[in-house]
């Protein structure tokens, strides 16, 4: 038997038992999680084994989720021995789920290896405790991208919910964090209770929670309206769409490192593949106003989170600000193909649905990746703002090119993968006057202006994101001693950069796997017979890219160049200090500051904060500058919401007096009233 | 692909790099004659880089391995853009590899690069240049994809060959949102290319300074690539408005003889003598604007590329 035939043997056996292997490696995390008990103060052994054992599970996540994409065969379901009698677990697989489980397999995987680097004894949860619950959040959220029941779907939602809560407080002595955390579980509650009614519209009145049954069911116009809403509600909150985003930027940047990788690389798309299964499989029909919506409201949240993240000054909290912008966009992506779809135009849905699609994929990657790495930077020098780190790719060579990677990647530049979720976005927009609405015709090439806007604006970010850490002199005096990250950190680091660059260099790659999706979804996908180093989408005459060439032609001009340079002219390098205009005296502290790097963008989007300036009076002599920006939609909505609650509470406090003899009164009264009613 | 394209491809190439300088110096002249100086030499461009591919490289004790690679960068993605766009010919092998959107992304690429070797000293000077550019980038962007936007509503397509074909297909059909996307193009290369009105080339006044800012710690070859570059950038973005605007002239698919060639090459010469003649005009005329302006006049480039787009909807619905 050849090599061949072997592996494609193999492969089918494989592919025939998938769901029921994905299955058995879930339950491996969770049995890795629970070893972690054996020996909870135990670094080296939760580190060192549990960890890099969990990113091998990742692996074979991503594997089997990589064949089951491309075996694209009819889903796979599985009936399982949990849940309630008569509500049992059901589990299936088709290519939605495999395109997710292959998501969080592949960045999962880098993110466990750093993590086994990264968890040091200190303060806070001990380490075995939060080897179990890193594992349990992982598995819940392999979970909800298999399950295929309401009930199984609700349980271990909120599972992973409450993991990455208590994840997210693990330094709870610290009152903010605490804060957070509880931010953090109040919108994720508002969001299940969503998500639960949506369900329970779903479901038609047959009562029925499967969501075999779902598909099944026939829903007036209105209530299917309602169940969208409903659902978009529930899942904006989980991701972060503007305006349910507040606990995001709180809660992200208070987790340590790998999980706010985790939670902004995996968890907000599990958001996502909730709202593409209600979507566009559970509903049967779509409305061309839920695309203009999802599209306004992506749109906003992009624009919104860039401009936000351009003025913080905690990198944590810059990326935080960055994971709402790329939800944006994706929801953009999502907003377009149910506009397409309803306008009866499904292969331009399918090319906008692959462009979010591979933006999930992507954003995955890059987040994740630059989480980490500010994570190794965290350990290095104990410092989270940008005001006091500086200068590091010479303490810390590795990181620092492995973020160079991350940041080229996010800001959306060819020829990485960045790039080729939002050009291809870009592409679908051009489409949009195909639609037959006059109006929107009209509007809609302002929001490819908006999102072109945006993505210019997300450059700007990283520019000043990755100056400010790495580039240029040290702010303060003790980075000197900052130290670069250790091995499993780097292998970590690497493998999330390797696959920016795979994606970026053969965008076919993941455009074949996207399209199994739309396949599944739309019944259409885009032009995929172009080999694999190209792509053109829709015909090679309208558009075409090939970031395989493009990078093989910037190394060969590169190259040459440089040849060309030493062989015709010379060399020689002479050390001197900077000139800077001949400025003799020069000091770290006259380098732009996260602050100045966020000034145009205060002057340009005033509107957008809310800002409170303390300048100096010219006579001190230790003057101080101060400002505080806020967001507005906090005071706006958020305030007056709480507010009304706390009053509602209050009345209904005026109940409990705290007398016995009041509350007997109570009964009594209500004793007279149902007699009143039966007789 | 037959051995001819790629001899085409390559000649296009090395007619770029080759004349770059000569439009850059040919504006300058213009700008010379119009403020009555006397005009530095046409060839004054090349003098200048070899005099600085001769002079030893003065590098900062601090600069890291980014810094040095930069000027490499910015020269390959400028090469690289003048493979793909059609200046000459539009049956180009290399003109798939990115249509106009990757264009952007392209030059994009460069400006992110150039900022982040301006920080890379920590002087007050470069990271002030570097965070001005970035901001003038992100303006520019939007404004040049409705320009973009407005030339695939015409041809149906974004890959620049296929809309010089289009237009050359119907040479006597101008439509009238062109007039606007070409007023907002336009403005939108003077940003890009750090002239006036947004920055001066000509300027090293400290506080005014954007481009100059940036490349103020390079010396020697360094120096020399870079500012090599942005006359190669300078002369794409030219060559990028012939296509959208002004295609005529341009080798099409099938007349790919060595007359149309020929003739192609003329075509493309006498334009640019015109456009550098333009630019120059436009130079002097102006004034530079206070950088807090700069995101008005993009604004303005932007709603002119808008207003172009919606006086091509509504003629054409």
């Amino acid at each position: 038997m050849s090599l061949a035939e072997w592996t494609s043997r193999y492969m089918v056996a494989l592919s025939r038992h998938d769901l029921s292997l994905v299955l058995m490696l879930v339950l491996g995390w969770l049995v890795l999680g629970a070893a972690g008990l054996i020996r909870p103060h135990r670094v080296g052994f939760v580190a060192h084994v549990l960890f890099p054992l969990g990113a091998m599970v990742a692996v074979g996540v991503a594997f089997l989720g990589a064949i089951a994409l491309l075996g694209g065969h009819s889903p796979q379901i599985l009936l399982l021995p949990l849940g309630l009698p008569n509500l049992p677990f059901h589990a299936r697989l088709d290519t939605l789920s495999a395109f997710f489980l292959l998501l969080l397999g592949l960045a999962g995987a880098g993110i466990s290896t750093f993590a086994a680097g990264y968890f040091r004894s200190g303060q806070g949860t001990a380490p075995g405790l939060l080897c179990l619950q890193y594992h349990v959040f992982l598995a819940s959220m392999a979970l909800v991208i298999l399950a295929d029941d309401a009930y199984f779907f609700m349980v271990v939602w909120e599972t992973m919910a409450l993991s990455s809560y208590f994840l997210v407080t693990s330094q709870h002595r610290i009152p903010e964090i605490r804060r957070a955390g509880f931010l953090y579980l109040l919108m994720a509650h508002i969001g299940a209770l969503c998500i639960l009614l949506s369900f329970g519209v779903l479901q038609g009145g047959r009562w029925q929670f499967t969501f075999d049954a779902m598909r099944g069911a026939s829903l007036t116009p209105f209530w299917a309206g309602a169940a969208f809403l409903l659902a978009l509600v529930g899942f904006g909150a989980k991701a972060g769409l503007v305006p349910l985003h507040v606990w995001l930027p709180e809660a992200h940047p208070a987790a340590p490192s790998p999980v706010s990788a985790l939670m902004s690389g995996l968890m907000l798309k599990t958001a996502v593949y909730g709202m593409l299964r209600i979507t566009f499989d559970l509903l049967h029909i779509r409305y061309w106003w839920w695309g203009v919506l999802v599209l306004g409201a992506g749109l906003f949240s992009a624009l919104f989170g860039a401009i936000f993240a351009a003025v913080q000054t905690d990198m944590k909290r810059l990326l935080a600000y960055s994971s709402i912008e790329n939800i944006g966009i994706i929801f953009t992506g999502i907003g377009l193909a149910i506009l397409f779809a309803a306008c009866g135009l499904p292969l331009f849905a399918a090319l906008a649905l692959t462009a979010a699609l591979i933006h999930s994929l992507n954003h995955s990657l890059f987040k994740s990746l630059l989480f980490l790495a500010t994570g190794s930077v965290l350990h290095a020098t104990n410092q989270r703002s940008l005001g006091k780190l500086g200068g590091l790719i010479r303490r810390m060579p590795w990181v620092a090119t492995l973020a160079l990677i991350g940041t080229l990647a996010i800001a959306g530049l060819p020829p990485l993968n960045g790039f080729v979720s939002e050009w291809l976005l870009l592409q679908s927009f051009l489409f949009t006057p195909q639609i037959p609405h006059a109006f929107l015709n009209m509007l809609i090439p302002l929001g490819a202006a908006l999102l072109a806007l945006t993505v210019a604006l997300a450059a700007y970010v990283m520019v000043k994101f990755y100056g400010v850490i790495f580039l240029g002199q040290h702010r303060e005096p003790s980075l000197v001693h900052a130290h670069d990250a250790d091995w499993l950190e780097r292998i970590g680091l690497a493998w999330l950069a390797l696959g920016c660059i795979a994606i970026g260099v053969m965008p076919q790659l993941a455009l074949r796997a996207a399209g199994a999706v739309t396949h599944t979804l739309l019944g259409q996908t885009v032009n995929l017979s172009s080999p694999f180093w190209w792509i053109a989408p829709i015909a090679s005459k309208q558009a075409s890219y090939s970031g395989l060439i493009l990078l093989a032609g910037i190394v060969g001009v590169v190259g040459i160049t440089f040849v060309m340079v030493r062989v015709l002219a010379h060399g020689r390098i002479r050390r001197t200090a900077s000139w800077d205009c001949g400025y003799p005296w020069q000091t770290s502290r006259m380098q732009d500051t996260a602050e100045g790097f966020g000034q145009p963008i205060r002057h340009m989007f005033g509107p957008f904060f809310r800002m409170e300036r303390k300048l100096p009076a010219p006579t001190d002599t230790a003057p101080h500058y101060q400002i505080h920006i806020e967001d507005r939609l906090w005071r706006v909505l958020y305030l007056p919401i709480a507010r009304g609650v706390q009053r509602l509470a209050d009345w209904i406090g005026l109940l409990q007096g705290g007398r016995l003899s009041i509350y007997l009164l109570y009964s009594f009264l209500t004793l007279i009233a149902l007699l009143v009613f039966v007789l | 692909m037959s051995a001819l394209t790629i001899v085409r491809q390559f000649g296009e190439v090395l007619l770029a790099i080759a004349i770059a300088p000569l439009f850059a110096g040919w504006i300058a002249q213009c700008r010379a004659w119009l403020q009555s100086r006397a005009a530095p030499p046409l060839i004054q461009p090349y003098r200048m880089l070899r005099k600085l591919f001769q002079k030893d490289v003065a590098l900062a004790t601090n600069a890291s391995a980014l810094f040095r690679m930069t000027p490499y960068i910015l020269f390959g993605t400028m090469v690289l853009a003048a493979a793909i766009i059609p200046s000459v010919a539009t049956d180009l092998p290399f003109a798939r590899v990115a249509d106009a959107i990757a264009l952007i992304g392209l030059f994009a690429t460069a400006r992110v690069f150039l900022s982040l070797a301006a920080m890379d000293i920590g002087t007050a000077f470069g990271s002030m240049g570097a965070r001005r550019d970035m901001m003038i980038g992100f303006l520019a962007e939007p404004a040049l994809l409705m320009v973009l936007f407005n030339a695939f509503l015409l041809s149906g397509s974004t890959a620049l060959p296929s809309v010089v074909e289009a237009s050359t297909a119907h040479p006597l059909l101008i439509d009238p949102s062109l007039v606007f996307a070409a007023v907002a193009f336009l403005m939108v290369l003077l940003a890009e290319n750090a002239r006036i009105p947004i920055d001066n080339p000509a300027t090293h006044l400290e506080l005014t300074m954007i481009h100059e800012a940036m490349v103020l710690e390079y010396s020697a070859r360094h120096l020399a690539l870079v500012e090599w570059s942005s006359d190669l950038k300078l002369f794409n973005y030219a060559c990028i408005g012939f296509a959208l605007f002004l295609p005529w002239g341009i080798a099409t698919h099938g007349g790919d003889g060595g007359f149309a060639l020929g003739v192609a090459v003329i075509a493309l010469l006498t334009k640019l003598i015109v456009a550098g003649a333009a630019l120059a005009l436009i130079e002097s005329l102006s004034a530079k604007l206070r950088i807090f302006r700069a995101p008005e006049y993009l604004a303005m480039a932007f709603l002119l590329a808008v207003l172009g787009l919606l006086v091509h909807l509504l003629l054409g619905a």
